[in-house]
């Protein structure tokens, strides 16, 4: 099935979880923030939410800004 | 100066450095923790932004900087609506570990002026949520005291517009933002030189938060040292209490004892 993260379409498996699709992406989960259609998602529900088909995944994390 | 029982407390938590640093506009990461070293800042201002998910390979800036640290104080900066700006801070707030948010709703891209009217909107949200907001806001007195009075524990009033360098632009509007309100008072945005930081500080502001000033000078962790020591010499200056001005000299060697 196709979801949306970050804006881009990936191919994942069925019911696959927010937490496998962190570890596919090499990305620390303790660092970021995820949305899952809109919802800010806990940490602890990493290992229990799976994806469905058309989600849009959002994964922010901080980067370098200031007062500018 | 007695740094060490001259701390800057805000919300009940306990500030080591009056000199904020943002984090952004650094040539690589490397400087990035040299310039944040050299100024001595225990506050850090950060941006949230999508994750690269392509390029794995890219460094992050918590790589550099150890949360342990520094106090990683997420900002909403580039949010030009109510709604943006809360959902950011709810992001940082996810991504991070407390409750601090900068509160930035912007209302126009070549002023990057706060939208202030915005800005107490989503305080007044944020705030029901838990969130210790600190809003930055526009040199306005009355708008500082409405941001109080919702809750805000502190306000950061621009010197001048973000980036501009152009120093202190109001300093009478700042003098009485820190006599309306009785919180701390961050100066936030707009100075270009150490002298403009010590300004700052010698008029009654608790803290200053510059990013470009530092990271755009042509040596950034020097110019990061000249704020450390601006700062201070202006918070010294402050509580030495300086001499009223006088028109004429008043002479400083004795007459007494003259040929």
């Amino acid at each position: 099935m196709t979801i949306q993260v970050n804006g881009e379409s990936r191919g994942v498996g069925d019911g696959q979880t927010v937490a496998a699709l962190l570890h596919e992406l090499e990305i620390r989960a303790d660092r970021v923030a995820v949305e899952l259609n809109l919802e800010i998602l806990d940490r602890n529900e990493y290992e229990t939410r799976g994806l469905r088909e058309g989600d849009r995944v959002e994964i922010l994390s901080f980067i370098g800004g200031g007062a500018r | 100066m007695d740094t060490i029982n001259d701390r800057l407390v805000i919300a009940g938590r306990e500030f080591k450095s009056r000199l904020w640093v943002g984090t952004g506009k650094y040539k690589d990461f490397v400087e990035t923790k040299k310039a944040i070293e050299a100024s001595g800042a225990d506050v850090v201002t950060v941006a949230v932004r999508r994750v690269n998910i392509t390029d794995r390979s890219k460094e992050n800036l918590l790589d550099y900087l150890d949360p342990k640290k520094y106090i990683l104080l997420p900002n909403t900066a580039g949010c030009y609506t109510v709604e943006d700006a809360v959902r950011y801070a709810r992001l940082a707030r996810a991504a991070g570990v407390s409750d601090l948010v900068k509160l930035e709703v912007l209302g126009d891209e070549k002023t990057l002026f706060p939208d202030t009217a915005g800005l107490i909107e989503a305080a007044k949200i944020l705030i029901k949520e838990g969130f210790i907001v600190l809003p930055y806001t526009n040199d306005d007195p009355i708008v500082a005291k409405k941001l109080v009075d919702i809750g805000c524990p502190a306000v950061m009033p621009l010197a001048a517009p973000i980036g501009s360098g152009l120093g202190i632009r109001n300093p009478y509007n700042l003098k009485i933002i820190m006599e309306t309100v009785k919180v701390p008072i961050i100066v936030d945005a707009g100075v270009g030189t150490a002298s403009d930081a010590a300004l700052a500080m010698e008029y009654g502001a608790d803290a200053v938060l510059m990013n470009t000033a530092i990271a755009g000078a042509q040596d950034p962790i020097a110019m990061a040292e000249a704020m450390k020591y601006g700062v201070w010499a202006g918070r010294l200056a402050y509580k030495a209490g300086r001499i009223p001005r006088k028109l004429y000299a008043t002479a400083s060697s004795p007459i007494e004892g003259m040929l």
